[in-house]
């Protein structure tokens, strides 16, 4: 059953002059795995996926992404995994369709595979009716689910999702869960930062930072145990303020 | 004895290109209270804000803070109120302490004038007072904001979602200042688009597409429902989500942290009958139970049934 990691990083390190934004950290994520990735701002959380992204160069440590080196295979990492912010990227002055189809070519798809995605995302997200809508024109929750699909459109074998549901109402929201699971079900590994610890349960896996190392990494039912606390709330109130630790 | 009124809205109506983004909102805060707006990205909360300082007009509407009228009297307002914006809006090239000397002397004050009023908050930051605000962590800017909101003594403080994007514990902590102010008699308006902050307000409104939902007490508005809520616990939880929603008289049921939250469509509803249901379908060990719900849960059958 044991299944190869899909993400595998070990002791990385970025420093800025004297100071530590990320300090020696390692972990594993499975395929298929959602893989929240909490911490207090300022943890080290962003500075950490910008290096696993292939955007920054660590100081030092090791770190494979769909088993691609982040020192040397930046481009290819670039090419297997998908994006998506909680500014949601896309381009407001464009449609839908036109939004899709720019995010294809970028991504590389050649002509008829765009076509034949477009069609599909588009009836998938039941947006057929709305296909020359212009984005900004679209409501919060239309927007994340398509920012989504789109991050998607090259069909990545991980998917970093940086905040992707503030400031969505709570319906919206829980929807949004159920894109990751399907996603996660048909195989694709989450990669995800929130700042609701009601979402924190529904991953599979949580790595909890503070001060630029890991404290905390488990199951939500281990953290909770680990740290003898009745909800994700607790566990993270424990670790970013109290500074305890379970490794 | 009645307390006065510090903040009142009645009908209260703002389009932007045919869209409402305010749709008949009426509002009454008292003097002295936590007043929460509560309500997602997009629903009016900055837009009624903006409005009750001074920064937008209305369409129609009778407005009334500190009993004045924020179109006519908005230069008299503006000194008596303060205001911290959902960005930060601070001068990133001045340092913390210029930045703060700047509120104060736009409000013709100086911060040695009223330092006790900001002491708790600012001197957290005081250490780094020669800093650039630009180079500021976001719970420090937070923290500098918030001192330049009330620099001038206001009467009322408006913030606009404070703790968007805010960690859990910088947002527990935030309220604590919060509350403090607010113990020394300050009242405060405050949107956010978290659900659990509303237990931390004396009453609020839960907004949505530009118009109140329901307003009361944290407490009112929990036991303003007449449907009753379930939790259901079992391993597997989206399938166990799945499942349920075929469930014959399932109204609605969502995912809510470790357990899933139900509601029927029947009165007469017999958590038995959905256990076997969901043993059938083979989720093997499922507690049902009867809760109460939380702010959350009654924002999302409002929103359902709106």
């Amino acid at each position: 059953m044991a299944k190869e990691p899909i993400v595998t990083v070990r002791n990385l390190v970025k420093a800025f002059g004297s100071f530590r934004a990320v300090d020696n950290i390692s972990f594993d994520v499975f395929p298929g795995e959602i893989f929240g990735f909490l911490g207090a701002n300022g943890a080290g959380k962003s500075t950490a996926i910008k290096m696993l992204i292939g955007l920054w160069r660590p100081s030092s440590g090791q770190a494979t992404i769909a088993g691609f080196d982040i020192y040397r295979d930046t481009e290819k990492i670039k090419k297997s995994i998908g994006y998506m912010s909680q500014k949601f990227s896309l381009y407001t002055d464009l449609t839908i369709r036109e939004n899709i189809r720019l995010f294809g070519g970028i991504y590389g798809l050649d002509r008829a595979s765009i076509k034949r995605k477009t069609e599909e995302l588009l009836d998938q997200l039941q947006m057929q009716k709305y296909a020359t809508a212009m984005i900004h024109d679209l409501p919060l929750g239309w927007k994340q689910k398509l920012a989504f699909s789109v991050a998607m459109i090259h069909e990545p074998k991980i998917i970093f999702l940086d905040e992707p549901t503030g400031g969505v109402d709570p319906i919206t929201r829980r929807q949004f869960w159920e894109l990751i699971y399907a996603a996660a079900a048909q195989g694709t590994t989450i990669f995800v930062t929130t700042h609701y610890m009601d979402e924190a349960e529904y991953c599979d896996r949580i790595s909890m930072m503070v001060n630029g190392k890991i404290a905390g990494l488990g199951t939500p039912d281990e953290l909770k145990t680990g740290f003898d606390s009745s909800d994700m709330d607790e566990v993270f109130i424990k670790i970013a303020r109290e500074g305890e630790v379970m490794i | 004895m009645n307390k006065p009124i510090a903040i009142s809205a009645e009908t209260l109506i703002k389009s932007f290109k045919g869209t409402k983004a305010l749709n008949e909102i009426n509002l009454e805060v008292i003097e002295g209270e936590i007043y929460g707006l509560i309500g997602p990205d997009g629903a009016g909360k900055t837009t009624l804000i903006r409005i009750l300082c001074s920064l937008l007009f209305p369409d129609s509407g009778e407005v009334k803070v500190l009993g004045l009228n924020p179109v006519q009297d908005m230069k008299a307002l503006r000194r008596k109120i303060g205001y911290m914006p959902g960005r930060f809006s601070l001068y990133h090239d001045l340092s913390v302490e210029e930045n703060l000397n700047l509120f104060a002397r736009l409000f013709e004050t100086s911060i040695k004038e009223n330092y006790h009023l900001i002491r708790d908050i600012y001197q957290q930051i005081e250490p780094f007072k020669k800093r650039k605000a630009g180079a500021l962590s976001g719970g420090m800017k937070q923290k500098l904001a918030l001192s330049c909101a009330m620099i001038h003594r206001p009467d009322i403080l408006f913030l606009d979602e404070p703790t968007t994007g805010v960690d859990p514990v910088s947002r527990k902590e935030f309220w604590e200042m919060l509350g403090k102010l607010n113990r020394n008699g300050l009242t405060i308006l405050v949107s956010t688009p978290y659900m659990d902050e509303a237990a931390q307000c004396s009453r609020i409104s839960l907004i949505q597409k530009g118009q109140f939902m329901a307003t009361g007490t944290p407490a009112e508005i929990i036991n303003s429902g007449s449907e009753k809520y379930y939790s259901i616990k079992g391993d597997n939880k989206y399938d166990l989500l799945k499942a349920t929603r075929n469930f014959k008289t399932c109204q609605s049921v969502y995912a809510f942290g470790s357990s899933l939250h139900y509601t029927d469509q029947k009165v007469e509803f017999e958590p038995s009958e959905l256990g076997r249901f969901l043993n059938e379908k083979g989720f093997g060990d499922v507690e049902i139970e009867a809760i109460e719900p939380g702010i959350e849960d009654r924002f999302m059958t409002l929103m359902k049934n709106g």
